[in-house]
């Protein structure tokens, strides 16, 4: 895996949109190596996206082992990680994204009633 | 060592690879782990806010890159890179030149737990990935982890993190980096977060206590596995030039004695020890009342020092340099010109500035600069503590004078007569000559005494001579009678 995106320019932006506050989500997945969790990850959260942001959404993958200089930026120490760049603020969650709930929670499309943070 | 250890220890079953040390560069910390930190290996530094952890971590990386062509990365979880630059240039290191040249780097890792939401299984990847980056991109052989309990802040699944930290630190072993690891004191355990189960190495603890407003620092080495180190606690001092601990030298009674001698700085007084005065390398001590000339003894024996042209290093707690000069000019000693000539460095600070330790630690530094052939010590009852305090530090002072030969001078406010049930007795156990002066409260001039109390290994004067303040100096007008009685003393 690598990065598959282009950037997100603002010229796509007239793509047809149903309202103006429907932005685009700019969706990072950062893994090290497509190790099993990370396939898991991006398959997560691919199915997340299509049922809740479909047409709206775009996924960078970030391989840190191929990049190793990028995880700083978006301040990466957990693998799969996932950063929302857009729209803001910046949101991360990271896992395998195997809990849609909280992956929607985490995402702001879902509010956090009785999810709150459960860190065991 | 009083730290639990593991009982069944795997590595000791084979004989252990000689352990090679990594030295810290930092001045006293290197004779108590006797060379540095264990090379290639982890060691957990740890104590309570604001007891000089980061600092430590910092100087060590610092001469590492500096000094021992070890570069190093400090990985900092709680301040920002920025932050941490004012600090170090706090204490006078810069940072700015080794990172450009590429011999330091600093890698900030932030984990903000109010954006962070977790679902399922991860691990630490990512952190492994960023620390081999940094390490690569300056080739380090010594990395600092700032705190890595901030990451349980950071992070939910404490499980997960423990195993990750287990294999962050065999890692890094396996790398062969010597790494630091900072830690936050718990509650009872060395640690926050228990690290020292995984950092097993070598674990220093440091301490920052305040008794009666003055703040002491102390460090211990807990446990060096496979290596000897001193156990006790040292104090220590954190000051514009970074870190000190003592003892410098080791404390062990192994200093060479001397026969040379060196004068008192009054004849009639080098007279009363044989017409040769103290021996050179030894501890003299200076008591009396308020008053009694202890001052103008000293100002003597540092004027006669300057004489000959050595360095002398005066430490007066009582007054300003430029009022102690002043002052011993009333008695005809001009020692102004012995500043002026760089032979002389007076000393001045309150002595409740910081603890008896800590103003030990900066004369240590200053000895290390000035390197003197005497020192002068006026007075050393200002300081505060209890006696075996005093007596503990006064030790690591007088051996770290004697390994050097430099001759200690210590003056002391000894009320009233002399009193065997006197503590200050604890005190004068360590000099090896003991002048007692007093000055009766009634007579004026010739009611000043002078008695020496002990000279070890050499004969003197037993009888009690009178003396008298004059503007040139002290003098003893009593015909040197019966003077020559000498006896030895061992």
């Amino acid at each position: 895996m690598s990065r598959k995106t282009t950037r997100l320019r603002p010229a796509k932006r007239a793509k047809p949109r149903r309202t103006r506050q429907k932005e685009a989500w700019n969706l990072r997945l950062y893994i090290a190596g497509a190790t099993p969790r990370a396939t898991s990850a991006l398959e997560n959260l691919k199915a997340i996206c299509e049922q809740h942001l479909t047409g709206q959404y775009r996924i960078e993958v970030i391989d840190l082992l191929k990049h190793p200089q990028l995880a700083k930026g978006d301040q990466i120490v957990a693998v799969p990680t996932l950063v929302r760049h857009l729209p803001p603020p910046v949101k991360k969650i990271i896992g395998d994204l195997s809990d849609a709930e909280r992956v929607l929670v985490g995402l702001d499309l879902r509010r956090r009633d009785r999810t709150e943070p459960s860190h065991e | 060592m009083s730290e639990p250890r593991r009982p069944s220890s795997k590595r000791t079953l084979k004989p252990t690879r000689e352990l090679t040390k990594a030295p810290t560069g930092i001045l006293g910390l290197d004779e108590v782990t006797g060379g540095g930190l264990p090379r290639g290996r982890p060691t957990l530094v740890t104590g309570g806010p604001g007891c000089g952890k980061t600092l430590l971590a910092l100087e060590f990386l610092v001469h590492g890159a500096s000094k021992y062509g070890e570069p190093g990365v400090f990985v900092t979880f709680e301040e920002r890179a920025e932050d941490l630059l004012d600090n170090a240039r706090s204490i006078g290191l810069d940072l700015d030149d080794l990172i450009r040249r590429k011999r330091l780097a600093i890698e900030y890792v932030r984990v903000e737990r109010s954006e962070i939401e977790e679902t399922g299984e991860y691990d630490l990847e990512a952190l492994f990935i960023r620390l081999d980056h940094a390490l690569n991109a300056v080739k380090a052989t010594r990395i600092i982890l700032d705190t890595i309990e901030s990451l349980f802040a950071g992070l939910g699944d404490a499980g997960i993190l423990r195993a990750e930290l287990r294999r962050l630190f065999a890692w890094l072993k396996d790398r062969g980096v010597t790494a630091v690891i900072t830690g936050e004191r718990g509650v009872n355990t060395l640690t926050r977060q228990g690290l020292e189960e995984y950092v097993s190495d070598c674990v220093i603890v440091l301490d920052h206590r305040v008794t009666d407003q003055i703040s002491t620092r102390r460090l211990r080495v807990v446990k060096y596995r496979g290596s000897q180190h001193g156990t006790n606690e040292y104090p220590f001092l954190i000051d514009t030039d970074g870190i000190v601990v003592l003892p410098i030298t080791s404390l062990q009674l192994e200093h060479k004695a001397t026969t040379a001698r060196i004068s008192t700085g009054l004849d009639w007084l080098d007279a009363m020890f044989g017409n040769k005065g103290y021996f050179r390398g030894s501890s003299v001590l200076l008591s009396g009342g308020a008053g009694s000339g202890k001052t103008s003894f000293a100002a003597h024996f540092i004027d006669a020092a300057c004489r000959r042209k050595e360095r002398v290093l005066c430490f007066v707690f009582e007054e300003s340099a430029s009022q102690y000069t002043r002052n011993m000019g009333s008695i005809g000693l001009d020692l102004e010109t012995w500043v002026g000539k760089g032979l002389l460095t007076i000393d001045a600070a309150r002595p409740t500035l910081y603890g008896l330790e800590s103003h030990l630690a900066k004369m240590h530094r200053l000895i290390d600069a000035a390197h003197p052939t005497a020192v002068v010590v006026d007075p050393l009852s200002s300081f505060g503590g209890s006696a075996s305090e005093v007596a503990g530090t006064l030790i690591r002072m007088i051996d770290y004078l004697k390994s050097r030969q430099i001759t200690g001078l210590f003056t002391h406010l000894m009320p009233g007569r002399l009193s065997a049930a006197d503590n200050e007795v604890g005190v004068s156990s360590l000099m090896d000559t003991w002048l007692q002066l007093s000055s009766p409260s009634s007579g004026n001039a010739p009611g000043r005494q002078l008695t020496i109390l002990k000279s070890r290994g050499m004969p003197h004067s037993t009888l009690t001579r009178t003396f008298m303040m004059t503007d040139r100096g002290v003098r003893s007008d009593s015909s040197p009678r019966q003077s020559g009685r000498l006896v030895a003393n061992r």
